[in-house]
Formats: structure tokens, sequence, C-alpha cells
């Protein structure tokens, strides 16, 4: 079955690879997507298009279910209706480790570190490189220093240092890297900058950027319309449920935006 | 804490931290400097007041003393390492200690190694009940492990029947605490751990050089290794010397000791080395984070009060073994209360995460070289007692200093 899957999994690639150019399926795609928990109708039909290589900030007033939205991609919701398509195919990740296993990583706000642990030890969590029945830290250490590297987080002096010991950016740096580290195509950031200072706040967002330069697929939720301008290539506006607005960052303003957040129309530009 | 406060208390610490990364690894996260030196100021109290106390007879009694609370604790800092508590061990120990104390005597007439491992096997399964209880019923350990304490007494007594006091009647039972081995061999062991410990530790170095990756200088591998062959020249030179009294000749390395530090190297190699020792880690150190990472953390728990039980029940054995019988005034109560005391002075956490096997054995040497100081003095229980009681509050005001600074930092 998994073995199926996998293959499954390499052929949707390969075909989402060869028109690339043209008109190549978006990354991800929702078409409809509905979600209620009990009475409360949370998501009433998302359309939602993330393509890779570009940042896509999802924003939107509390309540407007930009969390819902991203815990369905996640697969820690199951949706009530709607299509999700992953590079063309229709998906339904039922569980995180079936995203995760099509390319889904999700850093959440409150991070999921383990302080006591070290960076490497934080990185691996969960699926640790082991050889002869022992952890390979050697194997590990290289591996998350190579990754810190080429993401070019370079303000950790050592990755044997406890977690606990680092400042909110260095922590957001390795929540990412470890997002990031396992092939992941999609990374989604819940609120990165939230409890940041300015310095550190830059730090993220432009680690956030060399994500997209990588070619993978980012979407990234903030409360801060200044972020997000500063960061996001696409913005997608969430009111009640529903994206009313989709499109390239540079066609709209932070004005607009806020009308669309708090209306759901903007006036005529 | 002021920020002031923490911010100027974050470098010093980042810097240290820093500066043997191997080592805060390899502990679980501590500093066992403190507590090292607690031991040589009480030494050197205690010697001041009695020459005596440094006698060589004395050490090896100490150390004797220390090895049931030094097993149990052991077990304990599984339990600790994950943010639980496990009140149950000291009679789950007493459960060891009776069913090879049973399963040795004429009438049933086991073999020593078939009785310890019957008792290692129970034990284990007693752990793995509670552990059960406590993860798939999502029981607080502190009550379940508390039910443990009352009930275990109850099953012990029952299995010592109306007679009280049953007297163990195997020799290789009774040696483990009491007997020792032949000099030469105590200085091949000391001898061969030196040799492995070097070969090991050079040979990380030269495999992390390889890589590509920090390792530590030679100058420092230099010194850990010294320091190590210093200490195993010291133990074996202490355990070797006459210590008999009057005319009769004693000396050898009581096989309690290798006993001690076999159970030290495999639950730390457990802990450090393997999936599932890392994954104690983690849950002690943010059980949601290590859910998301996919851990299968009723499992991990279930597993890892197995083990205390089965290290208690090795502790028990030890126990039965030094009075070379068992009874029904075994006093699991207490014993569970110093175990725990035992495993916070040698610098586990009670809010888990942080911890190694290390630290008992460390902090039974405190918890020993109190009570067998004191008793040396003529001081009476009570102020034993009370002693220990300032030294358990010490140790925990260390750990939630570290713990506040951790979280500042």
């Amino acid at each position: 079955m998994n073995d199926e899957q996998a293959r499954h999994d390499e052929q949707a690639r390969s075909r989402a690879r060869q028109p690339q150019g043209v008109a190549a399926e978006p990354l991800l795609r929702l078409a409809g997507v509905q979600k209620s928990f009990g009475a409360v109708h949370a998501l009433r039909g998302v359309d939602l298009t993330v393509p890779s290589a570009a940042v896509t900030a999802l924003v939107g007033d509390n309540g407007a279910g930009k969390s819902v939205t991203v815990k369905v991609v996640a697969g820690t919701h199951l949706p009530d209706e709607g299509q999700m398509f992953w590079e063309g195919r229709p998906v339904h990740p039922r569980t995180p480790r079936e995203a995760a296993a099509l390319g889904i990583e999700v850093v959440y706000q409150d991070l999921a570190l383990c302080d006591n642990l070290d960076v490497v030890q934080n990185m691996f969590l969960g699926r640790e490189a082991v050889k002869r029945g022992f952890l390979d830290e050697d194997a590990m250490e290289c591996s998350a220093m190579r990754t810190l590297a080429e993401l070019q987080v370079t303000t950790i002096q050592s990755v044997r240092l406890p977690v606990a010991s680092l400042s909110g950016g260095q922590r957001q740096s390795v929540a990412v890297a470890k997002a990031v580290m396992w092939n992941s195509k999609l990374v989604i950031l819940d609120e990165p900058t939230a409890a940041l200072g300015v310095a550190q706040t830059r730090q993220v967002l432009e680690l956030v950027r060399r994500l997209a330069e990588r070619g993978l697929g980012v979407v990234i939720i903030s409360h801060n319309l200044t972020d997000v301008f500063a960061v996001a290539d696409r913005i997608a506006v969430m009111r009640l449920g529903r994206v009313v607005s989709e499109g390239p960052a540079s066609g709209t303003d932070v004005q607009t935006v806020v009308e669309l957040m708090t209306t759901g129309n903007a006036r005529a530009a | 804490m002021t920020p002031d406060t923490a911010a100027s208390d974050a470098p010093g610490t980042a810097a240290a931290i820093a500066a043997t990364p191997r080592r805060v690894a390899g502990a679980g996260g501590t500093n066992v400097l403190p507590v090292l030196i607690g031991v040589a100021v009480i030494a050197i109290i205690f010697q001041s007041l009695n020459d005596r106390f440094l006698s060589t007879g004395n050490l090896v009694n100490l150390f004797v003393q220390a090895s049931v609370f030094m097993l149990i604790g052991m077990g304990e800092v599984f339990v600790l390492l994950l943010g639980e508590i496990d009140l149950s061990l000291g009679y789950v120990a007493g459960i060891g200690g009776v069913i090879v104390t049973e399963l040795v005597q004429v009438r049933t007439g086991w073999p020593w190694w078939s009785a310890i491992l019957m008792a290692l096997l129970v034990t284990g399964a007693i752990g793995f009940l509670q552990g059960s209880l406590i993860t798939r019923l999502r029981l607080p350990s502190f009550v379940v492990t508390l039910a443990g304490l009352l009930g275990w007494q109850g099953v012990m007594i029952i299995l010592l029947g109306t007679g009280g006091t049953i007297p163990i009647p195997n020799a290789t039972i009774n040696a483990i605490a009491n007997g020792s081995i032949a000099p030469l061999g105590g200085w091949v062991l000391a001898a061969a751990v030196v040799i492995v410990y070097a070969a090991v530790t050079l040979g990380s170095d030269a495999q992390r050089r390889a890589a590509g990756i920090a390792a530590p200088s030679p100058a420092t591998t230099a010194l850990k290794v010294l320091s190590v062959a210093a200490a195993a020249l010291a133990i074996a030179l202490l355990t070797n010397a006459d210590r008999g009294v009057g005319p009769y000749s004693l000396r050898g390395m009581p096989y309690v000791l290798p006993l001690v530090f076999a159970v030290l190297l495999v639950w730390s190699v457990v802990l450090t080395r393997t999936r599932f020792g890392r994954y104690v880690y983690a849950i002690g150190g943010n059980a949601e984070a290590a859910r998301r990472a996919g851990i299968a953390l009723g499992w991990v728990r279930t597993l890892a009060f197995t083990c205390a039980g089965m290290t208690a029940g090795l502790g028990g054995i030890v126990y039965a073994s030094r009075l070379r019988s068992m009874s029904t005034s075994f006093d699991g109560g207490t014993i569970v209360l110093y175990v725990v005391a035992t495993a916070v002075i040698g610098g586990t956490s009670l809010f888990g995460g942080r911890g190694h096997p290390l630290h008992a054995v460390l902090g039974g040497v405190v918890i020993a070289a109190i009570v067998n100081g004191m008793a040396l003095l003529g001081l009476s229980a009570a102020i034993q007692l009370i002693a220990t009681a300032v030294v358990l509050l010490a140790s925990i005001f260390v750990d939630v200093v570290i713990r506040r600074r951790g979280a500042a930092g």
C-alpha cells in the first residue's frame, strides 16, 4: 500500500515536471473546501492557489479561517466538502504524517521544539538517523549543519547548543530548517514573526525569501501587513471562511487589503 | 527574575555550555560539578570530625550502602525524565527481593540466575502494568504509583507469609552485596574499563574529525581519559587495600560495584544513544512537540516505566543480598522518597527532560555519605533525617533556579 502510494507520488511528480514552463499545475490548489465544527461553519468554500517558488501570504481577521485552512492542508482536519489538488492530483491527507509524505510541512506558532534538546536533536526529532541500532549523531550533525548553511542561518554558534539557549529568531530558524530538510515542497509558517523584535523579524523574513528562491512553495500566515508586503509574492485575503481576493502582492496595497479583510470588498482602484 | 539578571546570566551560561557541548549532551543537560563539589565538602566535614570516615573499610561500606539507592534511583530517573514520578519503586524493589528470596529457598530450589531473571521479569511487568494504566487510561502517575506503594507492600507481605523474616540460603545471591572479586580481578576490570573508554573516546573523536565536524581538542580528550584512569586507579587501590578488622584480612572489589557501573553504562547508552532514549528526553522537554514529530508517546512512556520497575527490582535483589534475608519490615515507602531525593540531588529535574542515570549514582553517594558520616559521629536518626532534608531542599533549589534560567535565556 505504502509502496504503491510512493510510486504513485513519483509518477505524479514526473507528470508535474513535464509541462513546466507552459500552464503547469500549481503546487497546491484548494477548490470549494468546506469545514464545519458543529454549528460553526469555519470554511465556506475556500478556493486557493499556492505556486512553487513563491511566497503566498494568507491574511485575514481573527476567525476568518486561516488556521483551519492550514490544518486541512496539513492533514489535521478532514474537509467536509471540496477538493485539494497536489501538483494537479487530487489528494486527501488524513494525518500530518500523510501530508508530510506528500512534502507538506507546517511550522506552528509555538514552533514545537524541545527546549532541553539541542539543535540537531530537534531537527531530527522523530526521524533520527540510526546506524547499527544506535543514533548516528555525526551524520545527523553534518546534515543539520549543511541545511542551516544552505539556508544561510549563520547566527547559531553551535548546533549542539540546547534550543533553550537560542533567541526567538534563532528558534524560528531552527523550526524552519527542521521543516525544509525533509525534501518538503510546501512550507506553511503560522505567524512566524509574531513574537520577534525588529532585527530578528528581518532575519526570519530573509529566510522565508530564501525558501522561495530554493523553489519551495511557502505559505505565510501573518497579522502584520508590513511583514506581508515585505516578503510575499502573492496575497490571499480570507474573510468569514472564504478567500475574497487572491493575486500578486504588487497589484494591491495595505489599505486595500485591510478593507478586504474587514468588509470583503475593495474600492475600485 | 528581572530582565537585567536574566540578560547578565544568559551569556555566561551560553558560553559555559558552548565550551563543553559534548558533555552537556552526554549528561542530559546538566553539569555534575555541583554535586561533585558537594561530595567533597561532605567528605572534608566528616573526615575532620571523625578520621574513620575516609578509611578504606568505611568508603567501601558506604558504596555498598548506597548501591540500593543508586540502582532504584537509576530506575526513577527514567520516570523523572518524562516529567512523571513513580512512588511505587520502593515496594517494587521489595517484590524483586522477595521473589529471589522465595525462589532460592530449599523447597523451591530455583538456581540463583533464574530466580534473578524471574524477579526482573515480574518487576518489569509491574512497571509495564502501571505504565499502561498511566498512558492508556490517562491516570496521573502520582496516584497510580501511590496505589502501587500501598498495594505492592500488601503483595510483598502476602508473599513473605507469616514468618516475618526469610533468610536467603543461596551463597551466590548473598555474595552480590557481601562478596568481593579477588584483587587481581579488580585490577583487570579497572584496566579494561580505562582501555575501552579511551578507545571509544578516541575513536569517536577521530570519526568526528573525519566527518569534518567539531571534535573536542586533544587536550580535553586527554583530560577526560586521564580522569577516568585516575578514578579507576583510585577505586582499584581502595577496594584492593586490606580493610579487614583485627586478624581477618578482607580485600577486593565488592561485586555490587561493577554491577552498579554496568547498569549505569547500559542505561546511559540506552538514554543517550538510542531512539527510545531520545524520545524519553523529548517527551519530558515538550510532549506536544514529540507527539507532532510522530513519536508514539504511550509506548515510550510505558517502556520507561517498565525499565524503571526492572531496575528497581535489581535494587531490591541487592537489598535482600546485603541483609541475606527479606522481611516484612522492609520500608519501601521511605526508600522511594530517598530514591527520588537521590536522583534530584544528583541533578535530575523533577520537571522532566533533564537528568541522567549518573545523577542517581552521585546522589546515592551524597545520601549514603550523610547517613554513614552521621552514624559514625553517633548522631541520632532524627538529625540524619533533618540533614538529608536540608540537602534535598538545596538540590531542588538548584533545579528550580536552572529551570528558570533556561526559560529566561
